[in-house]
């Protein structure tokens, strides 16, 4: 307790320094909570277009029923399948003229149904990656009674295939600003440690013990980093807010809904600064307290 | 080799040298001081005084030979131990050296939350110390605002707050006017009175005949005399 009232004190007498270093930790915690909030966001966008990834294959004419049943079960057996639904002719046809609502009398003039019987697999969620649709496909296209195989969202993969470069750099981002974080309280102890190296010299002259001096610093260090990461995590919550307001006023209206980060990874965000502000302490403290 | 009972001797300095590079600030200093001792170390300038007290209280270490205090050779004390042995000793500067952004109670209290005691022992205590040295009434003041006496005073709170049993004073009255000079040297007798053993450098020959006790003499480096004050008037 009397540890705890000695940091805040130094705090409170080294208050400009000590509010510089908050504020710059701060601005850190923003930056690599902003990433983890694109990345969560993107993630669950992303993740709801992978659920719609399917692949289609038509089926040659004239295939006889007991065929039918038994290239379903083949495809089912396929590494990576989760569920094969088969489309007869007439339901396609059926589905088609559904959608087209109005304009379905424009069917009921065809003497045959053009379309093809056909099957749609749906993937397993591991399985949702534009390689293994790929391969998928190409055994499925093997099979002799398969006319064609249509699995679209190529872009997706694409585009999946990005952001995962982008992720690895959001990473580097985030170590950087960690880093970041723990040099400038690392340079906040080393200044308050130079400005008071009389008092500390005369706290050990008065028999303090090197664990006894070094509390503050680490009460400190702590103290800095839970300020910076509440501020932090506040400052990002209110941009969130602005955004997320913007989104459900504006274009993409049902389109796109964003979210804060969990509480869990607000956990994180704030333990990682604070374990930057200990850090930091930890290294000036090891250098010039020997 | 000069000393006095050896038995009763709280420190013990055999064959003491204190060099810094080529220069030797301490030639061979062999001594004892005994418990309750009033002792003043003399010399001119550069004679080893301070040097004498700084190895003491563990601000430097000997280049040879061995200090005991209290038993314990400082020469074999890991750092770790340095705290608990210099609670055993209270040091006064002639600078005082107090910490200027503390106030004065925080000045004092600092040995004992060091010590780890309790804050309603520390508040009592300190409020005590400072009554004793007239300084009850400035607690909460910054010592860049007293007076060097005033400040001296403080030191000497600071330095008996964790009841010592050795208290060090380096020209504790070099820099005070007569009047706050004869003020800390109360202080100093009557901490002495209460059983501790008070060593103080100085070249004040007219403090030391107000004051008596015993004398060491250094120059150049070496113990030359150790008598009785009153034996050199």
């Amino acid at each position: 307790m009397i540890n705890f009232k000695r940091a805040i004190r130094d705090i409170h007498q080294n208050r400009m320094l000590n509010t510089i270093t908050v504020v710059t930790i701060s601005f850190a915690v923003l930056i690599v909570s902003s990433f983890m909030l694109f990345f969560a966001n993107a993630d669950d966008i992303l993740n709801s277009w992978k659920k719609g990834i399917r692949i289609i294959a038509y089926l040659k004419p004239d295939i006889p029923d007991p065929e039918i049943t038994e290239i379903q079960e083949k495809i089912l057996e396929m590494y990576g399948v989760q569920k094969v639904n088969y489309i007869s002719s007439s339901q396609a046809l059926e589905t088609l003229k559904e959608q087209m609502k109005r304009q379905a009398s424009l069917l009921d003039n065809l003497d045959t149904n053009p379309l093809p019987d056909s099957y749609e697999i749906l993937m397993k969620p591991t399985f949702r990656r534009w390689d293994k649709v790929e391969d998928l496909a190409k055994q499925i296209t093997l099979l002799d009674a398969v006319g064609d195989v249509e699995y679209g969202q190529g872009w997706l993969s694409r585009f999946s295939n990005i952001f995962d470069l982008f992720r690895v750099l959001g990473y580097a981002m985030v170590g950087i600003f960690f880093m970041a974080a723990v040099f400038i309280v690392a340079n906040t102890a080393r200044l308050v440690l130079y400005a008071r190296k009389d008092e500390v010299d005369i706290m050990r002259l008065v028999g303090a013990t090197n664990s006894f001096i070094k509390a503050p610093f680490y009460i400190g260090g702590l103290l800095q980093g839970v300020a910076g990461g509440i501020l932090g995590l506040t400052a990002l919550f209110c941009f969130y807010v602005i955004i997320a307001t913007n989104i459900s006023q504006g274009f993409a209206v049902g389109l796109i809904q964003i979210k804060f980060l969990s509480i869990q990874a607000s956990g994180v965000v704030l333990i990682g600064s604070t374990f930057a502000g200990w850090l930091g302490c930890y290294i000036s403290l090891r250098q010039l307290l020997k | 080799m000069i000393e006095s009972n050896a038995g009763d001797a709280i420190i013990r300095i055999f064959h003491v040298h204190k060099h810094y590079g080529a220069k030797k600030a301490l030639i061979d200093i062999t001594l004892d001081i005994p418990k309750n001792e009033f002792l003043f170390v003399t010399g001119q300038s550069g004679a080893g005084k301070s040097t004498l007290l700084k190895l003491l209280y563990l601000g430097e270490a000997a280049s040879e030979g061995h200090v005991l205090l209290d038993g314990m050779n400082l020469s074999r004390i890991p750092n770790n131990r340095m705290p608990m042995v210099r609670r055993k000793i209270g040091v006064i500067f002639q600078d005082y050296k107090l910490i200027p952004t503390k106030t004065v109670f925080e000045n004092v209290a600092i040995v004992l939350e060091a010590m780890g005691r309790k804050s309603r022992l520390i508040q009592k205590k300190v409020n005590n110390l400072l009554r004793t040295v007239g300084m009850e009434d400035r607690a909460q003041s910054y010592p860049p605002s007293l007076s060097g006496g005033e400040q001296q005073r403080i030191a000497v709170a600071r330095a008996v707050a964790g009841d010592p049993k050795i208290i060090l004073a380096d020209e504790p009255t070099g820099s005070l006017d007569p009047e706050s000079a004869e003020i800390i040297m109360d202080l100093l007798k009557g901490i002495h009175r209460r059983g501790a053993t008070i060593i103080i450098a100085t070249h004040d020959h007219e403090m030391i005949r107000k004051t008596g006790g015993k004398i060491c003499k250094l120059d150049q480096g070496r113990l030359v005399d150790f008598k009785k004050a009153d034996m050199i008037l």
